[in-house]
């Protein structure tokens, strides 16, 4: 029996035992094994699949380091992205400050590098040393007319939530700046989407096939020149809802884009976002082309989605995953291959998704916010889990209990978006939840 | 279009590190805290600095990484950490409960000038650290050296805490292994037992990032050096530092606090330098070198015997940590090869005069630099073609973009197992390492080579 922090007591959820709120949008407690990141880590994994913008982290090496090509964010054209550029401030930089370093530095990288924009992030200590980093951008933006824009992603100005938020106001500087004459009426923004494994790839597909114009994908494989015209769109069609809700909000107030939430994630939550967004413009071929894509899509996969069922029947599952709606698709696509989720956590869920999956929960589920490895492990055994679902740090956690593991995160090897998403995640779980190396683990 | 982003022509630069080749201070002094058995290491500092330091150690060890973090907000930033270090001490020693909690620093703390020391006695005073559990601290700030400074910073701090003297010497050695795998540590262990000297290790992370599975997660492994043996090592005849950079500072405050005769020698890897860490043993511990230790020197030497046409003249680019590339580029001198580039991230002036002394008249005009990063080594492979890159995981990109073999070797490795079970130090380590450069070498000799010189026997 482990214990539970008091201040966490709140943020740990028995249903169909307790009746509390779920505490959420807590920072974590301090000496918290959390599996929680920072505000500079939020900005960073929504901005870095722009793939022909220049990403400089302003500050020492370190987080330049742990954030280099770490994301399986594909690209099809160019791969600016996937290189490390650091201001590397030492000792002396810290004390006369490190601006005149900055504009050196970006004033260099774009003459070689020629990128279409420039995103610069701020680290802990640019909020301590107080560099300028707004007017910087401003002039070096001036002498070569492209957009610099600064990202204040200071780690410590709250959690990896505000993190996204200032990646989305970096984004909406450059919304608005390019023409959008040559938007059609059929058209969207893929919004919260950053191509891991190549997932905007297959949703782009359906889109083209439904007769929808996609403008901008935000971020997966973007591009600045397409981001520069997203207001031309006429709906945006936000998935993870976490990273990029605020933007969508901003892009209605400002531009007067609806939006709406939808995964792409599992069959049905597939199928609705499709269907949503046909429904949206009403039109009647959309409609047409949309039921036939998703008849034909389902009919291709079922005959071994029910194989793999037939044999994850009645086996459990736990999630800790960064954003709620996530975690809801993730049961639902579970229970379509016979499996109950009996544990589920993320990082940055709100009160409202926290909601949500206590509705789709079955009774006994445990429900935490925040959790910590030692939580983790002991829910995992005592609901005798088979499989877990999260990101690099749970991974290995699942391999010592002894039980399947699947990354939802950066390090999906295999799209797992789209219908064609859902069969690979079939046969990952079935991998891994029946691989024989479990037979040779002391069990209990 | 892939990756084909460096130039071949070399400008200076001063302003800006393209492709780093070093990382910072804290992520080292974390690895080292690792090695303390019981110990949980703690990031004094915003909570993203800790996430990233587990996921890349666990993504290099395929291991849970442990450890806290201050999680600083807007108003530590302003008003000092001492709130939030406080209750992170009494939070991990109420649900936690390690023996050791090992204090580091982040840019962020350092720069608002928390004082780590008096915080912790703060600690003491309130009663937040139970009796018998300790808190320890190394001063890590990212801004000065790299992640080989955070390891040396934080094995000092081990001596600084820890160590006492009581007046009786014991018979035992101090071991500073340096910023080695675990299973160099492991294997530094069995050397020495071979020999029969008695040591104490420190830091020994063998135990901790390379567990057996069990079917349980512990969050405190059984490896690592005990608090006891810390204590002991202010009563050890001697120290024999592994790594000047990573090891010599511990060893030298053993020497100037507890008048410890200290030898510091380069990282036992390849044949010379372990020549010289198994003689070091030998005076020390005044005892004599046992046939199967040597041995293993002669079958090493046999096989470089057996092999060396296929070594000879070969051109190697390097880019790692000083103390692993000093070592590793003597070892391929003696190889008959020709170490042409070599880069370290890390900072400092001895580094590169170094290098030129090991190679000297072999490779004249070497490219050697510190404070340099894999842009610029690119650009050297780019200038003059080599037959083999040694280097971590992020050398895969150049690899692939020059087409040249390539050896994972040194830190982070993502992308490979191997370096926590199959050491690189000691006359085994060395051989594996002969092992690896011939399966490259003769890999891509294999692949290249037309049908009709296609051989079978080599």
């Amino acid at each position: 029996m482990i214990k539970i922090l008091e201040e966490r007591k709140e943020q740990v959820f028995n249903k169909g035992k307790d009746s509390f709120e779920i505490s959420c949008d807590k920072k974590s407690a301090s000496g918290s094994v959390s599996q929680r990141a920072c505000v500079f880590c939020g900005s960073r994994v929504v901005l870095y699949p722009i793939a022909d913008a220049l990403h400089i982290v302003h500050g020492p090496v370190g987080c330049a380091v742990y954030t280099w090509d770490i994301r399986g964010a594909l690209s099809s054209g160019p791969e600016l992205h996937r290189l490390s550029f650091s201001t590397d401030l030492t000792e002396i930089d810290i004390i006369h400050g490190a601006e005149k370093k900055l504009y050196e530095s970006l004033i260099g990288l774009i003459d070689y590098y020629k990128p279409n924009a420039c995103f610069v992030y701020s680290t802990c200590i640019i909020g301590v040393i107080g560099d300028d980093v707004e007017a910087v951008c401003k002039k070096v933006s001036n002498e070569k007319f492209i957009p610099v824009i600064p990202v204040h992603s200071e780690g410590f100005k709250g959690t990896k939530k505000d993190g996204y938020k200032a990646a989305c106001e970096a984004l909406f500087k450059l919304i608005g700046t390019g023409s959008a004459n040559d938007v059609g009426k059929f058209s969207i923004n893929i919004l919260g989407d950053f191509n891991i494994a190549g997932e905007i790839w297959v949703i782009k597909e359906y889109y083209k096939r439904m007769g929808i114009e996609v403008v901008s994908a935000m971020t997966g494989d973007g591009r600045v020149n397409e981001i520069k015209k997203a207001h031309g769109a006429k709906l945006n069609v936000v998935q993870c809802s976490g990273s990029m809700t605020t933007l969508a909000k901003m892009m209605k107030e400002k531009y007067g884009i609806p939006f709406i939430r939808v995964s792409y994630f599992g069959i049905d939550d597939m199928a609705n976002a499709l269907y949503d967004v046909a429904k949206f413009f009403g039109d009647a071929n959309i409609l047409e082309n949309t039921k036939k894509l998703v008849k034909e899509e389902i009919l291709k996969i079922m005959p071994e989605i029910n194989f793999y069922k037939e044999k994850l029947q009645g086996k459990k599952a736990a999630i800790y995953v960064g954003g709620a709606f996530k975690a809801i698709s993730l049961i639902k696509a579970l229970r379509l291959l016979g499996m109950e989720t009996v544990v589920v956590g993320t990082q940055t869920g709100n009160k409202d998704d926290y909601n949500d999956i206590k509705d789709i929960a079955l009774e006994g589920t445990i429900i935490v916010d925040d959790t910590n490895p030692l939580e983790l492990s002991k829910f995992i055994k005592e609901k005798d889990v088979s499989l877990l679902i999260g990101g690099v740090k749970e991974r290995p956690i699942a391999y010592k209990l002894g039980i399947g593991f699947c990354d939802h995160n950066h390090e999906r090897k295999e799209a797992l978006a789209g219908f064609i998403g859902m069969l690979n995640f079939a046969k990952e779980v079935y991998g891994t939840v029946l691989s024989p190396v479990w037979e040779f683990i002391p069990r209990k | 279009m892939l990756l084909r982003h460096t130039p071949k022509e070399i400008k200076e630069r001063e302003a800006l590190v393209v492709n780093p080749a070093k990382t910072c201070q804290p992520i080292g002094a974390m690895y080292a805290a690792l090695g303390i058995h019981g110990c949980l290491p703690h990031s004094h500092g915003s909570q993203g600095c800790c996430s990233y330091h587990r996921s890349t150690l666990t993504r290099h060890y395929k291991e849970p990484i442990m450890a806290g973090t201050s999680s600083f907000t807007e108003g530590a930033s302003v008003f000092g950490g001492q709130a939030n270090l406080l209750e992170a001490i009494h939070n991990i020693f109420t649900i936690y409960n390690p023996d050791v909690i090992a204090v580091h620093t982040t840019c962020l703390s350092e720069t608002i000038g928390d004082d780590i020391h008096q915080i912790a006695n703060k600690a003491r005073e309130e009663g937040k650290i139970p009796k018998g559990k300790f808190v320890i601290h190394a001063s890590t700030p990212s801004y000065v050296g790299s992640h080989v400074t955070g390891f040396a910073n934080m094995t000092k701090g081990m001596v600084e805490y820890f160590a006492e003297k009581n007046g009786t010497k014991l018979n035992q050695l101090n071991i500073i292994p340096g910023f080695v795998e675990p299973s160099d540590m492991r294997e530094i262990k069995r050397i020495a037992n071979a020999m029969g000297v008695k040591i104490v290790m420190f830091p020994d992370t063998s135990g901790v990032v390379d567990t057996p599975q069990t079917g349980k997660f512990n969050m405190f492994p059984k490896g690592g050096v005990t608090i006891n043996e810390l204590k002991s090592t202010g009563n050890s005849f001697a120290t024999i530092a592994l790594g000047q950079l990573a090891s010599g500072p511990a060893a030298k405050l053993l020497d100037s606090k507890f008048k410890i005769q200290c030898e510091i020698h380069s990282l036992p890897i390849g044949l010379t330098a372990t020549d010289r860490f198994i003689d070091s043993l030998r005076k020390l511990g005044g005892v004599s070198v046992p046939d199967s230790i040597s041995d293993e020197r002669g079958r090493l030497i046999d096989a470089i015997a057996d092999m060396h046409q296929y070594l000879y003249g070969k051109k190697v680019a390097l880019v790692g940590d000083p103390d692993q590339l000093v070592s590793l580029t003597e070892f391929l001198v003696t190889l008959d090869m020709k170490p042409v580039h070599i880069v370290t991230g890390t900072p400092g002036q001895k580094f590169e005069s170094r290098i030129k002394e090991i190679v000297k008249d072999k490779v004249p005009n070497v490219n050697v630099k510190a404070s340099g990063d894999m842009f610029l080594l690119h650009q050297w492979i780019k200038n003059e073609k080599v037959d083999l890159i040694m280097g971590n995981t992020y050398c895969k990109y150049i690899a692939r973009d020059e087409d040249i073999p390539y050896i994972r070797f040194g830190f982070p490795i993502m992308d490979r197992i191997g370096h926590s079970y199959f050491p690189t130090v000691g006359y085994m380590g060395s051989l594996r390492l002969v092992e690896k450069i011939l399966d490259a070498l003769m890999d891509r000799k294999d692949r290249d080579s037309k049908e009709e010189s296609f051989e079978l026997v080599m």
